[in-house]
């Protein structure tokens, strides 16, 4: 326990910020855990990680550690981090975000992100709800549950976060929850070695809104949901359909080879150059005629 | 007191419709105005949102002093290749302006002393493909007016050639030089 | 020296690349998209990046990411994607993140009339994002004026880690004009400013003499915290007022303090002028027009061609109303910056010429009003 918990001060901003602003038994602190042990385990230089986050309570967490750090606004941080991957590509750019953040305001730029296949490492942490603003349903909050602005129950269905990445055109999806701690840090850790855009879905809760709505208990009692409703990809292949839809199917759910933007903006900038030196161009005097 | 214009400023208006090539016409003559007479030159345009077909107009402001108004006030030239435009901008003319109409095109003309050609007919003519008309009505308004030189006008077209069309640009274009000296040959007898 | 004819959108881009610019995000929209087809064209050359964004949102937060990493970093847009942008021009204040926003403004509001002029952006480039922030917006009248101000845009940015507007008329935006290119070595490129304290001792938004921080690339060794919230000298949020209040401060002042620098206009024929034009983009042309025919009638006449409206230059505006006894302001818009000279010389001296029907300002409609002045 003392080696983990060292590892871990090795990569937080013990100095200033703590304690944190999330609920206690809040399962972020747990996804930031795996993050900071698939790093370590990568043997990434801090200087050369970049963890860059949205608003919401996932929003938070790159305050808290020691890299590259940039919290932007609602729903854009894949944006800002294309532009921090494009301008700094030896920069493992890692973006964490919340459901509404990801998938409302911030769908459309995860659908590009994802088929432009840019070099990012996406952490989703799918707690199904809006909690910092007091648990309004977001694009993956269940049907039928009670929300704050869906006081007689919810109608709308949810996204399926990995299937949409998938679709979306991502070269790695995989998805684990905050009960399955190391399996989470394994699935993050391949997500950033990967090349291409890769998806981690982190299933967690929110035992302060979603959780008191719905009377679903404690942060413990949520956490014994995951435990009890996820199986990983293995045994879910051997159920029946029904059963399958009823259960959090854990692992890495797709994986494949693809060029990412960066290998084939190389490729642009190639053919560009071949074309004309693009000082001497200007030397020239600019506004040639084409 | 009245806008009139500055001196020495002298103001082309080019309007047909989408695809004609009047915004092209309008930048190649401004181009030879700029580059290759050292003239200062503004060139302006509106056109509708269409590719093809609706309005289109471009103007070229030419002086030797800076310009400062860009657009055209009262135009001392206008070549008009489509009734509609025509119709809109006759009236814009000064008073010993210029008025050039494709006759195939423009069939009510305001003016007695407008200058009627078959442009695009010449087009097809010299070169063999209508697109060729603005080159034409750039042949015709140089040739007419002297707004830039002959030279200008010859290395502007041949610059903004797409590659294989010289040829063809070059004989539209003397065929609107040649349809301006036609015409000027009238007018002196008269 | 080449001479070319250049169109104003052309001239930006040129301007960008040669002020050092190597990031490009945008998205389509009309009366802009020359500046991106030119960029995406020529940026590669020199192995810069060029990308289409799925919005303007996204646009600007991918030049503030790159800037971050960086590069100098620019898009551009025109009013529906301004609008848009609005969000991240308000990150970019309060993050201090250098970027230049290009806006070639078209008939408004919404959809409006694409391909048609307009002054219409000039209160949304001050106030369009919320709360409180300095911002600087230039404004060219030509398509040399459109190159040169591309650059000092990007040498703003950086030196006061600011993002820069700049405000097009699709006048100037789309027209073409003869274009002599500076010789690269005399045009003036400012840098961002670095540092080599050890990282330790860096603070990214710490107190300096000009006010303005250095700031290391993302990746450079020196890892710190960017956030949109309220922020203490480390970047890290805080809601304590005496952290809030020295950072509201010094980000009106790194602006306020700079006003020599920072404000650009030009002054023709004020000193004897019983009336002075104040105008801004094409229709400081139109006031010049105007202006020359009144001299020729002896009318004492000025002008003043604002390249800075924002920060507006109060001091040089009062100067001037000492001097003239009216002073008109034609603006393709029904009266935004004649509300500010309205406030500093009283609104019984201003003659406001206005159209926002998408055609300019005519000389006559200027001439018109100086007879009445």
């Amino acid at each position: 326990m003392a080696r983990s918990e060292h590892t871990a001060y090795a990569y937080l901003r013990t100095t200033k910020k703590f304690p944190n602003i999330w609920c206690a038994g809040c399962g972020i602190g747990i996804v930031m855990g795996a993050l900071i042990r698939a790093i370590d385990r990568i043997g990434l230089d801090k200087d050369d990680v970049a963890l860059v986050s949205g608003i919401g309570c996932s929003g938070r967490m790159p305050v808290y550690m020691d890299f590259n750090t940039l919290h932007t606004t609602h729903g854009r941080a894949l944006a800002f981090a294309t532009g921090l991957k494009l301008a700094q590509p030896k920069l493992h750019v890692i973006v964490v975000m919340g459901d509404g953040d990801a998938l409302a305001i911030g769908g459309n730029h995860f659908i590009h992100a994802a088929r432009r296949n840019i070099d990012l490492t996406a952490i989703v942490i799918n707690n199904s709800i809006y909690g910092m603003t007091g648990g309004q349903y977001s694009p993956t909050t269940p049907l039928e549950s009670r929300t704050a602005t869906a006081p007689y129950g919810h109608v709308e269905p949810p996204f399926p976060i990995c299937e949409l990445s998938i679709a979306a055109g991502a070269t790695f999806v995989a998805r684990s929850t905050v009960y399955h701690a190391i399996e989470l840090d394994k699935l993050i850790e391949k997500a950033i070695r990967k090349v291409g855009f890769s998806v981690v879905e982190a299933v967690s809760y929110c035992h302060t809104t979603y959780g008191r709505m719905n009377k679903l208990g404690s942060s413990v009692d949520m956490m014994r949901m995951l435990k009890d409703h996820s199986v990983t990809l293995a045994a879910a292949e051997k159920l029946m359909p029904e059963e399958r839809a009823m259960k959090i199917v854990r692992g890495v759910l797709h994986d494949v080879e693809k060029p990412d933007y960066i290998t084939l903006y190389q490729q642009v900038i190639e053919r560009a150059k071949a074309t004309i030196d693009g000082k001497e161009f200007l030397r020239a005097g600019p506004g040639g005629l084409e | 007191m009245k806008a009139k214009d500055q001196t020495g400023r002298v103001e082309i208006r080019l309007a047909g419709e989408g695809g004609q090539g009047m915004i092209l016409a309008g930048v190649i003559l401004a181009e030879a105005a700029a580059i290759y007479d050292g003239k200062n030159v503004v060139q302006t345009q509106t056109y509708g949102p269409e590719a093809r077909g609706g309005a289109s107009k471009a103007e070229v402001v030419i002086s030797e002093e800076p310009i400062d108004y860009p657009e055209v006030l009262t135009a001392d030239v206008l070549v008009a290749m489509s009734q509609e435009a025509c119709d809109k901008y006759a009236s814009n003319l000064k008073k010993d302006g210029l008025l050039i109409v494709d006759i195939d095109k423009v069939k009510r003309i305001p003016l007695t002393n407008a200058i009627k050609v078959p442009i695009t007919r010449a087009a097809i003519e010299s070169s063999g493909k209508a697109i060729t008309a603005n080159v034409v009505a750039l042949g015709l308004l140089v040739g007419l007016t002297n707004v830039v030189s002959r030279d200008a006008i010859e290395k502007a077209i041949l610059a903004r050639a797409p590659k294989g069309t010289e040829e063809m640009n070059y004989k539209a274009l003397e065929r609107g030089f040649a349809e301006a000296q036609a015409l000027l040959a009238v007018k002196q007898k008269a | 020296m080449t001479v070319r004819l250049m169109q104003g959108n052309e001239a930006v881009g040129w301007g960008a690349i040669a002020a050092g610019c190597r990031f490009y995000a945008g998205y389509p929209i009309t009366p802009s998209t020359e500046i991106a087809e030119m960029l995406s064209r020529e940026l590669p050359k020199l192995g810069g990046i060029f990308i289409q964004m799925e919005d303007e949102i996204a646009s600007l937060a991918a030049c503030i990411g790159a800037s971050v990493g960086g590069l100098k970093a620019m898009t551009a847009t025109s009013g529906p994607g301004f609008s848009l942008m609005q969000e991240h021009i308000g990150y970019a204040a309060m993050a201090e993140v250098p970027c230049v926003i290009v806006d070639v403004q078209r008939l408004g509001p919404s959809t409006g009339q694409p391909t048609s002029p307009s002054q219409g952006d000039v209160m949304q480039a001050r106030w369009g994002t919320h709360g409180d922030h300095p911002i600087i917006v230039l404004y060219p009248t030509s398509v040399s004026e459109a190159f040169d101000l591309t650059v000092t845009a990007f040498n703003f940015a950086e030196k006061y880690r600011t993002p820069v507007i700049l405000l097009l008329d699709e006048v100037v935006g789309h027209m073409r004009e003869r274009f002599e290119s500076p010789p690269l070595e005399e045009i003036q490129v400012i840098d961002r400013m670095g540092t080599d304290v050890p990282p330790e001792w860096y603070k990214p938004f710490g107190d300096t003499i000009s006010d303005v921080p250095p700031m290391p690339s993302f990746g450079s060794g020196y890892r710190y915290h960017i956030t949109g919230l309220y922020h203490d000298p480390m970047g890290y949020p805080t809601q304590r007022l005496d952290e809030i209040n020295p950072w509201i401060e010094r980000v009106h002042r790194k602006i306020n303090n700079h006003l020599e620098d920072i404000l650009l206009y030009r002054e023709e024929n004020v000193e004897d002028a019983n009336v002075v034009i104040v105008a801004y983009g094409a229709t400081a042309r139109s006031a010049r027009h105007a202006m020359k025919l009144a001299r020729q009638h002896r009318h004492h006449v000025g002008l003043v061609t604002l390249y800075t409206i924002w920060p507006f230059p109060e001091e040089m505006i009062q100067r001037v109303a000492r001097i003239a006894r009216r002073i008109v302001v034609p603006e393709m818009n029904l009266g935004q910056l004649a509300l500010e000279v309205e406030r500093l010389v009283g609104r019984h001296k201003v003659i406001r010429v206005n159209r926002a029907d998408g055609e300019m300002i005519s000389p006559q409609m200027i001439l018109d009003a100086l007879e009445g002045a």
